[in-house]
């Protein structure tokens, strides 16, 4: 089953096959519009996907940092690998700054049979 | 200057007299009275207590007991190199060896002791020496350099102090006590028997209850030998007296003070002589208990109590009636201490004792017939120290027996701190009692040690106290709900160190296993964090030859473990790129070499800068890219440099005996060597390394934290030292070594390291914090006094061994190569946002692109966003 993402409402896109998705890690994700999503998997094989760009630092980084859930209620986020700030990965929101402009776009994901 | 103001005058600026200032400028008296100080020495006060670690790498100035600045803003008058030579009390008038002349309205006496140098023939041979002063340390060590064998005459403190010193100058030594054992003074004789044997098994000879009958001395008039009391001879190109000292009291004997029948200058309990006017402070006066204390301890209470004294113009309570002498030390790496009544002088008093000659550990306890604790000696184990000191005088709430036993055996609730009553002194350096210290942290907020220590002053002396002290910080903190986590992370209650000793011991080769098997309740099943990912894989990583798991850092479960530097082995920018540095060894390269990255750069576009670690750094490489930069390194011959890594940077040298006309040794084979042995070596943060070939250290290898000097006898090993925001050099570990002996003590340096530090802990903060210091790292890497040193080398021979290139092994592996694309659904389509404008010749990340929300980009289909 491949990992399909919503990109608007009722648009989903394939994003890559089951095997290529690791656990605890993210990939990068090229939208329609130019614009990047990350997609994660965490050890329970459920996947999320948020915005790429990392807003404190305006880099489209955020695929590239660790997944965790402790602390935040056993539910999964994303470290940023450049200053740590840490992302739900359900809500977008950022952990460590209140701030709604801190906070990063959820898109759904799904698995699915779309050709990536 | 107004003839109104009044004057101290201070003679002698040794530990006790710099405590004095501190005292009077603490009580106001130097912002009202000009004080003057008279020091013999060519340098202010430092500490003497500490002369000894000169010879481990602290330089004298690094001993200095003067705070910058200190006379200045008090307005203190140092003479240094200019000592008192008379006293005129009449006219209230000192006269200093450069003819100065100071009238005082008081005068303090803290002119110290000097060693005694008993009267043997020959005794002003050249290469006799004392052991009191930097100056003395300084010319032993200038003479030790053409000696092969030294004599040191007395087997007490100072003595045992003289003879590690001579023994780490490469010196076969010689210890000579007129008593029947080592420490007589502070030991019995089943003490002095633990610390004789433990003390010849390092290789000292030790001859007990003979004197020095003469020295002997060539014609040039260097000594050449010892002839003792008992008829033998000990042949020797040195000798250092260290038989004890005496009150230096003759200045004020000549100003016809009275002096004690065996020396010290007569005062009273506010430490005044029979001159109103004169006070005499510290190892040079004779207290009112009619003692002549020669430890630093006593000294400073008296400086407290003179100040005092004089601040209050006599009408002061502050009184030194006399002083604990229990002391505790580490002297040639053995732990020695002695407390209370430690010979058992008291009438019907009884002894437990628990000795273990096989491992040099002999304990007694000195207890009263109501079970009152009298005193004590330690020797070989001193860890209760800091908790049985306290304790004597009271009857102890534990059993005496289990006082003495070992940590193992005695039982859990044996003794802790928490047994201690408020009044007991926990710092003896500072008479700091354990009431004041739980009103540190329940009265005045602080938090944790260091903060205790700054508040209370306690620990800052000879430090005995520390463990103690820790627990009652953390029992208090605990007892106000404030709580002492000493955990990696939210996800394990462990520490860096526990995880590395769970992972060897039960061979744990995954991360979810540790988490679900170890990590706390709450964390167990779910995804950990992001602290605790990459410390957990860097122990496995470091320990996979010995544990049965995969080396490769972004193999199996490994590569979701990983930040992202490992992750795609190369160093994240902040635009998103990545720099690439590839391995250079020594910082030796060929002309083609150079090239060959030259190339790489201008071929791929990328920015190139010399870093600090005798390497080339690559900027601006796109994930997509970096495969292709690899494949032209790797055929080139290129490796790689680990740069993304907590695992071994660079070993730098200079170029050392080969080329340059100062050179000892070929430090750049050296260099190379090493990097080549620990390349790849994952550690809980970066390690850096140098070579020097000489000792005008081009390499900088004191600011690495192993680093390697050349002399002309082999090589100097250095450890702990950092550069960047908190620089510190580093400390000597041992010196001239062979080659084989280096690689040796570094394996062994090294893995204790990675198998004891916290996460993200360099090695200079790793020294300062472990318990006991270098002293303790000597002990366990130089002298396996653990055990473990054939299981740190086998560790290393075993990474050594399992060594693989990285960035080759990842060319070759197709699956792996998958992961190097920027988009997972367009493995094509380079990075839009990763962009570069032009700089200098050069190009630097496009920040502009990074700046706004929204992005002016081409999308895949050749549109333009919105």
């Amino acid at each position: 089953m491949n990992v399909e993402l919503e990109v608007t409402a009722g648009q989903w896109i394939a994003v890559c096959g089951p095997a290529e998705l690791t656990p605890g890690r993210g990939v990068a994700v090229l939208l329609p519009d130019g614009g990047q999503a990350a997609v994660f998997a965490d050890r329970g094989g459920r996947t999320y996907a948020i915005g790429n760009r990392d807003p404190f630092t305006g880099a489209y980084v955020l695929s590239r940092g660790l997944v965790g859930s402790t602390g935040n209620g056993g539910s999964p986020f994303v470290a940023s690998p450049l200053l740590k700030q840490r992302f739900d990965l359900a809500t977008g929101a950022c952990l460590d700054d209140p701030d709604p402009g801190r906070s990063v776009p959820v898109y759904a994901t799904r698995r699915g049979q779309a050709r990536p | 200057m107004s003839t109104t103001t009044e004057t101290i005058v201070l003679i002698g600026h040794g530990m006790v007299g710099q405590r004095f200032l501190e005292e009077l400028a603490d009580r106001g008296v130097t912002a009202r009275a000009r004080v003057v100080v008279l020091c013999e020495e060519p340098r202010p006060a430092y500490d003497r207590v500490h002369l000894t670690s000169y010879f481990s790498g602290t330089s004298p100035e690094e001993l200095s007991m003067l705070p910058a600045g200190f006379a200045e803003r008090h307005g203190i008058d140092l003479y240094v190199d200019d000592p008192a030579v008379a006293v005129d009390r009449a006219a209230r008038v000192v006269t200093a060896r450069s003819g100065r002349t100071f009238r005082y309205d008081t005068l303090v006496l803290a002119t110290g002791s000097a060693p005694f140098v008993p009267p043997v023939p020959g005794r002003d041979s050249t290469g006799c020496f004392v052991y009191r002063t930097v100056e003395d340390v300084l010319a032993i060590e200038a003479y030790a350099k053409d000696a092969a064998t030294g004599v040191v005459v007395g087997g007490g403190l100072l003595g045992l102090e003289a003879a590690g010193a001579l023994r780490g100058l490469g010196l076969a030594t010689h210890i000579v006590e007129f008593n029947p054992r080592l420490m007589a003074l502070q030991v019995d004789e089943g003490g002095g028997t633990a610390l004789r044997r433990t003390v010849e098994n390092m290789g000292l000879v030790v001859h007990t209850g003979v004197g020095g009958q003469e020295i002997t001395a060539g014609d040039d008039g260097a000594v050449t030998g010892m002839v003792l009391s008992d008829g033998s001879t000990v042949a020797a190109d040195l000798v250092i007296f260290s038989a004890g000292v005496r009150p230096r009291d003759q200045l004020a004997r000549e100003a016809g003070l009275a002096t004690g029948e065996r020396g010290g200058v007569v005062v009273d309990e506010r430490c005044r002589t029979e001159d109103p006017a004169v006070y005499a402070i510290g190892e040079c006066a004779r207290a009112a208990d009619g003692m002549v204390y020669g430890l630093v301890a006593p000294g400073y209470e008296m400086a407290a109590a003179a100040a005092d004294a004089i601040a209050t113009a006599g009408d002061t309570r502050a009184a030194f009636r006399g002083a604990d002498t229990s002391t505790k030390l580490k002297l040639l790496g053995v732990d020695v201490a002695s407390f209370g009544d430690a010979h058992g002088r008291s009438a019907g008093c009884l002894d437990v004792v628990y000795s273990d000659s096989r491992s040099g550990v002999y304990k007694k306890l000195v207890i009263g017939q109501d079970g009152t604790l009298l005193g004590g000696v330690l020797v070989g184990d001193a860890d209760a120290y800091g908790l049985l000191r306290p304790l004597t005088g009271s009857v102890p709430p534990a059993a005496p027996e289990q006082l003495v036993l070992p940590a193992g055996l005695a039982p859990p609730t044996a003794l802790g701190p928490s047994a201690l009553p408020d009044d007991a002194v926990v710092c003896n350096c500072h008479n700091v009692a354990k009431g004041a210290i739980r009103a540190a942290v329940t009265e005045q907020g602080c938090t944790g040690v260091p903060e205790v220590k700054r508040c209370t002053k306690a620990g800052t002396g000879c430090g005995s106290c520390l463990k103690v002290l820790g627990q009652l910080v953390d029992d208090e903190l605990a007892a106000g709900g404030v709580a002492v986590d000493t955990g990696l992370c939210g996800c394990f209650a462990h520490t860096r160190q526990e995880l590395y000793e769970i992972v060897l011991a039960l061979r744990v080769t995954s991360y979810r296993r540790l988490l679900d098997e170890h990590g706390r309740p709450e964390a167990r099943g779910g995804d950990g964090c992001e602290t605790c990912k990459p410390a957990v894989a860097s122990i496995i990583a470091s320990l996979a030859p010995a544990i049965g798991a995969d080396g490769y850092v972004l193999g199996g479960e490994q590569a979701a473990l990983q930040d992202t530097n490992d992750h795609f082995l190369a160093n994240l920018q902040r635009n998103g790129s990545y720099s690439v540095v590839p391995r250079v060894p020594g910082g030796e390269i060929s002309p083609e070499k150079l090239i060959v990255i030259g190339e790489v750069a201008r071929d791929f576009g990328l920015y190139t800068k010399i870093t600090g670690g005798q390497r080339i750094d690559l900027f601006g490489a796109r994930v997509d890219q970096l495969p292709a930069i690899w494949t032209r390194l790797v055929e080139a011959g290129f490796e790689s440099g680990h740069a993304y890594g907590k695992a071994l940077r660079t070993v730098k040298s200079c170029v050392g005996s080969t080329w340059c006309r100062y050179g000892v040794q070929d430090s750049v084979r050296m260099a190379i060597d090493l990097e080549l042995r620990y390349r790849g070596l994952r550690s809980p943060h970066k390690l850096k390394s140098a070579v020097s070939g000489c000792a005008r250290e081009c390499a900088e290898a004191m600011g690495k934290d192993f680093g390697v000097i050349a002399t002309a006898n082999g090589w100097n090993l250095y450890v702990g030292g950092n550069g960047g925001a908190t620089p510190r050099h580093a400390d000597l570990l041992a010196q001239d070594l062979s080659d084989a002996e280096l690689v040796r003590l570094i394996d062994r340096f090294l893995m204790f390291y990675i198998r004891t530090a916290d996460r993200l802990e360099r090695t200079s903060v790793w020294l300062e914090r472990i318990e006991g210091g270098l002293a303790h790292v000597r002990d366990v890497v130089v002298h396996d006094s653990l055990g473990i040193c054939d299981e740190l080398e086998t560790l290393m021979a075993a990474h050594v061994a399992n060594y693989r290139d990285e960035w080759a092994e990842t060319l070759g592996d197709p699956e792996k190569l998958r992961r190097f694309v920027s988009f997972v659904n367009a493995p094509g389509a380079p990075d839009p946002t990763v962009r570069f404008v032009a700089e200098r010749e050069q190009v630097k990340p496009d920040l502009t692109i990074l700046a706004g929300p929204v992005l002016p980009v081409r999308t895949l289909e050749g549109s333009s966003a919105s």
